[in-house]
Formats: structure tokens, sequence, C-alpha cells
């Protein structure tokens, strides 16, 4: 326990403040809308890989690491699709994956978003359509905000989740 | 390497109908030795490899060839054999490997559902790679098969059934809680306790193989650091390497050098995102944090000195697209000496902490002999006592000239498996200040020439998963005719199935990231 305690008193406070420095348009985020007002506080986020090389996974999971912190924000992720404010997709629709990507979406109480994480969720990336893969999100679901990247850094994504809470420009 | 070749001892114990003495190109294809055979012999094949000892390595089925060919890699050691016939045009087949090599089953499944070789013999005719997105006559990969607008859920796939009065299935994903990718997994329980675990993969198929055919060189790389993105290096390192034997190219020391580097980084990045993952899998989340951290650190310095956090992209045909001056290198070796220092106490934490003991110590037991039987790569088999590591067995520059130490456990559970990660922690820190202190000077890039009437190429190299395997065919204007990728995952998911029965539900998902096998890099 005493080396467990000392190792956290080494390590201190890794997180760090919100990087606002760049505009979203240079980091090529879009926000069609934002969250219902009442939702402003928090964002409960359901992820869903539909067709993902598990870049954007690794980057996603990212977030929660110290230096991130995403939950210092009131964003966390939620296991059920019916305790989300909004799905964040990354890469492309596969056809075995549209089903269970519509099932969540319509699990999901309103008012809430779908985020578009990845190049590959954004515009089909590196796979397009295909017999197998129908390409970005927005051939399958209308797509609030985009968040482009391969994959996009924590960062990125981090300023991408707060334009869609309309707290950050 | 073996004195007497495994391609010998074969030809030796077939008979010489089978196996012609005479061969055309046997090292064509270094490291494999080639053997061409009949189609028909191909079992007869397989079961004298059992015999000899062979593992199964990778199945692929060249479609830009005429005819198509079957290829199948075996290796003992660092001895690599690959068995290639051609097949019928007419009535493509092939004998199943799947009765002598059980890590053959899927592969030979997924190949019949895109391209209609039938694999005769095979103990189990379901679909693999098929869902519901193209019809049961339809593949995919031969011709181009009608789309559907809506591909509706595979709800009807046949799983292994288990019947009794106390016994229920769970049925999990492909959705699954958190943020990983999805798959789905069919348990049968008694309690919490697990009977049967059977996989069901594939949702994340793209269409690789389909998506590769026509592309440049340069194309293909680009699509092979996406196989699956946490072994970008390794995949893509395997498609260079194939794509410079198809096409005669050397690439300059400095590059290849310069792979190792990135390869090392690449495992010494997953394994602190696994040992991470391990741990907050049983709600440990001081050493969550802690691991999660020293990953950051470690792809931010990726990101600063090699353009990408994930090493995407900074392999090409022929080299690296990334240099390191004197000050990089001071830097990356000041890395290596603080993550040693950071590492050292917290892995005595993490391997003396009696909770996590209690988890993570007799979970989740893959016994040697099936480790064996299903060809199992990386850290899980040398958790289950398999000695093998293709950087040691098979050398390749620039690890030829590197002695790669091997760490190995005989207890087959969860914490052997996150031994294995973090020896190979160190033993990577280690390999990196070597690559770094030998540097060759020189280009970092050959230029890349079309090979003349096309060609193909094997590449081999072990990521941090395991032996990566890539297969390319170009054809005559150089054009990617075939790529066959068969990541490690591929062999080391059945393992998942052999060692969770017996094990409670709770320890599913720790269970799970030791094994860690990628679903992308499965399905693609």
């Amino acid at each position: 326990m005493l080396r467990i305690l000392n190792r956290i008193a080494r390590t201190g406070n890794l997180t760090e403040p919100l990087d606002t420095s760049t505009s979203l348009e240079a980091l090529g985020i879009a926000v069609r809308r934002t969250l219902h007002a009442h939702f402003a506080g928090s964002l409960a986020i359901r992820h869903i890989d539909a067709g993902s090389c598990n870049g954007c996974e690794l980057e996603v999971q990212a977030l929660g690491n110290p230096y991130y912190d995403l939950e210092r924000f009131g964003i966390h992720f939620v296991a059920s699709p019916r305790h989300a404010d909004a799905l964040l997709v990354t890469g492309v629709v596969t056809r075995h994956m549209q089903a269970a990507l519509l099932d969540a979406w319509q699990a999901m109480a309103e008012p809430h978003l779908l985020i578009a994480a990845g190049n590959c969720a954004c515009d089909g990336g590196e796979f397009g359509c295909s017999y197998a893969s129908l390409g970005a999100v927005e051939n399958v679901l209308p797509v609030d905000v985009r968040i482009p990247g391969c994959p996009p850094t924590p960062a990125v994504l981090l300023r991408g989740l707060l334009a869609a809470l309309g707290r950050t420009r | 390497m073996a004195d007497v070749t495994l391609l010998a001892r074969l030809r030796a114990a077939l008979p010489d109908s089978v196996a012609p003495s005479h061969a055309a190109h046997a090292d064509a294809l270094l490291p494999a030795r080639t053997l061409q055979l009949q189609a028909r012999d191909w079992a007869t094949a397989a079961a004298a490899l059992v015999k000899l000892g062979a593992r199964f390595s990778a199945l692929w089925i060249d479609h830009g060839a005429q005819p198509w060919q079957g290829l199948a890699l075996f290796a003992d050691g660092g001895d690599y054999l690959l068995l290639r016939a051609e097949l019928d045009s007419a009535n493509p087949a092939l004998p199943s490997l799947t009765p002598h090599f059980a890590g053959a089953a899927r592969g030979e499944r997924g190949w019949h559902d895109l391209l209609g070789v039938v694999f005769v013999g095979h103990p189990d005719p379901r679909r693999w790679l098929r869902h519901q997105a193209w019809g049961e006559d339809d593949y995919p990969l031969a011709a181009p098969t009608p789309a559907p607008a809506h591909t509706p859920a595979d709800t009807t796939y046949p799983f292994t059934r288990v019947a009794g009065g106390a016994a229920h299935e769970v049925a999990v994903g492909p959705i699954h809680a958190g943020i990983i990718e999805p798959g789905h997994f069919r348990f049968a329980t008694v309690g919490e306790r697990a009977l049967q675990l059977e996989l069901r993969l594939g949702y994340v198929h793209r269409g690789v193989q389909r998506i590769a055919c026509g592309r440049d060189a340069a194309g293909l790389l680009r699509l092979a650091a996406r196989v699956s993105g946490d072994s970008a290096v390794a995949h893509a390192w395997a498609a260079a390497m194939a794509l410079e034997q198809a096409a005669g190219i050397a690439p300059p020391s400095r590059a290849l050098t310069l792979r190792g580097v990135l390869a090392e980084r690449e495992r010494v990045a997953n394994h602190l995102g696994d040992a991470a993952g391990i741990a907050n899998d049983v709600g440990f989340s001081f050493a969550h944090v802690q691991f999660g951290a020293l990953r950051e650190r470690w792809q931010r310095r990726s990101a600063e000195l090699f353009g990408h956090r994930l090493l995407f992209d900074v392999l090409t045909p022929g080299g690296v697209r990334v240099d390191v001056d004197a000050a990089a290198i001071a830097s990356l070796r000041a890395d290596h000496t603080a993550l040693r220092a950071v590492l050292r106490p917290l892995i005595d934490i993490v391997l003396d902490h009696p909770s996590l003991d209690d988890r993570l110590v007799g979970t989740g037991v893959l016994d040697a002999a099936d480790a064996r039987a299903l060809g199992c790569l990386g850290y899980v088999a040398r958790a289950s006592g398999q000695d093998l590591d293709a950087r040691r067995d098979a050398p390749y520059a620039p690890y030829d000239r590197l002695g790669v130490r091997v760490p190995v456990y005989t207890q087959g559970d969860v914490v052997a498996r996150l031994r294995v990660r973090l020896d190979e922690i160190g033993i990577a820190l280690d390999l990196l200040d070597a690559l770094l202190a030998d540097l060759p000077t020189g280009a970092t890039m050959a230029a890349w020439a079309t090979p003349a009437g096309g060609g193909t190429g094997l590449g081999l190299v072990e990521g941090w998963r395991g032996e990566t395997v890539a297969y390319v065919r170009l054809d005559a204007l150089g054009r990617v005719a075939c790529y066959a990728p068969r990541d490690p995952g591929v062999l080391n998911w059945p393992a998942l199935e052999r060692l969770l029965p017996g094990n409670i539900i709770p320890d599913f998902p720790v269970c799970n990231k030791s094994i860690n096998g990628s679903y992308a890099g499965h399905d693609l």
C-alpha cells in the first residue's frame, strides 16, 4: 500500500488544461447541431465501432487517461444506448454492422446526437463503399458532428465532443 | 534453423509421386521454402507435417493467379515451408487441412465464403465471414455480388447448442460494453461458470482483400497500416517486405533499422496499453492509470519524432518516411531510461499484490497442448510454453545482428500472459537502445520500381501480437492482384474458446484482454 501511495504522490497531477488555440474549422470539426440545452452540463456517450481498424478505439480510450481525463468535463461513456445522449461512431459502416448500429440508434431516448469520429466514419476513409461496406456513417444515419483524423487524436476528439455540447467554438 | 529443413524432411516422408524431387524456385518466397504439390496431395502432406511436428501458420488462396493457387504456410521453429497447389478453375477445391491442424478451421471457412473454394473433408461447413450481406452462392472476392440496400442481422447462424436443465446461454455482442471492437460471444453456462464459449466474428469485415486489388505499392501500404490499427507497423512491414521481395528491391540498412525501431515502439505502446487494460478489467485502477499515462507519453513521442501517435503510414515501399537525428536519438534514449526507472517499481507492485493475484493467477489457463494444437502466436503462445519468436527464429534485418531474448512461461494463465508482456517491454527497450546505438548511415529509402512482368512476395515479421504474415501478387503493371494478410489474432482467437470453460463469466473480460485478438485483423 505504501508503495502505491508513494507512486501516486510522485506521479502528481498529469491532467492538462484544454488547448483551444486551434479553431474547430482548422481541425476540420463540423457541428451541425448541438445537444439540447438541458443536457449541456453533461454528455453520456455510447461508442460503436461500426467497421474501424481499431486505431480510433485506441484514441477514444486514451481520452480516459489522466492527461485528458474526459470525465472532468462531464462527459462519460456508458454501456447502453438507452443511457446515452450521443452515439459516437468510428469506422465505416460495414454491412455486417448495419443492423446493430441502427438498433442502437433506435434504442436511444431523444434528443440524441450522432457523432462520426475518424476519416472512415466521416467520409469512408481508406475503405469507402464496397460489397462489405456502406462507407461513411452519413450514408446510414444523419450525422451531427464530424471529427476527422486517421485517427483523430484525443485532443481533437475532446474538442469535437465539447463542440457537440456547444462549449467550444 | 534445423540442419535438415522441414522441406527435406517432408519430401523424405512423402512418396516420390506426391513430392517431385525437382523444385523449381523453391526459394522464391523466403524465408519459406516452397513445395509445389497437386491439390489432391494437399492433405497427405498435411498429415505428414503433423508427424514432423510442424505448426500451421497461414492459409490463403492467391486469386490473382491463373489458375488460382492454394498456399499454406507451416513452420518448425524458424524453418518455414510453403505448400502450393493449383486449383481447378472450373471447380476450385482443396482437401481441408482442418482435420490435421485445428487452427486452419475458420480460415478455410472464410476463404470459402469469399471465393467459393470447397475445402473437402472440412468438419464444420458453416459460414464464417459471411453473415447476410451476400448470398450463399455469391463469392464477393471472385465476382461482384449484388449489394442489398439493408443488411439484416445474421440471426440464423447455427451456434453449437448446449442442452440440459441447468444450462443456459448468454449472448454478448456484436456491440460490447466499453470502447472496443464488435464481435459476438455465445456462452453456455451453468450458474456463473462457463461450460462453453463460441465466437462469431466477421462484423468488421471491410473487404480488405477486394479493396487492395488494383492498388499501387504505396496504396497497399496505406491499407496494410489499417488492417489492424494497433499493428500498423507490423502489417505495413509485412506487406512492404512482400512488395519488396516481389519487386526485387532491397531497402537500405538504415531504413530496416528504423523499421525495427518503429516495430519495437509499437510493441511497447501496446504492451503498456494491455497492462493498463488487464488492470482495468479487474478493477485495479491504480495500475490502469499508471500504465495508461506511460502509454500516452510514449505515443506523444511517436507523434513528435515519427509523425503519428500510432505510427500509421511511416513505412513506405523501399524504406521509411522518417529519419532521426542525434537530438532525436538522445531524447529517445532518455525516454527508455526514464521508462525503465518507472516500470521497475510499478511491475513490482503489480506482480506482488494479493488482491490482483486473486483475480489473475490461475485464471484463463491455456494448456500448452492447446496452444500448440491451435498454432497460437506471440505472448499467448509464450505464456503457454511455446518458445517461438520470428525475430530470433527466422531473423530478418535488423534483428539478424541482434540477439532477441524471448520470455517463456508455462502457467498459461492471465498473469503469465501479463508477465510475458511486461518482460517484453524491457527487452524491447534494450533492443531500441541497441538499434539506435548502431544506426547505419545512408539513405532511408530505396527507389520503388515496378517489377517487369509482375511478381509475388512473402512478408513475415514478429509484430507485438505475434508472427504477422503477408502475401502479395503484383500484376504486370505493378498493381496488386492479391493481398493476403494474416494477423496473429487469427490463430489466437480460438485460444479464448479453449481457455474459458470452467472460468466464471465475470472473468471473461480479463481473459479476453489477456488474449487481445484483433477483430479488424481477423475480419479483414
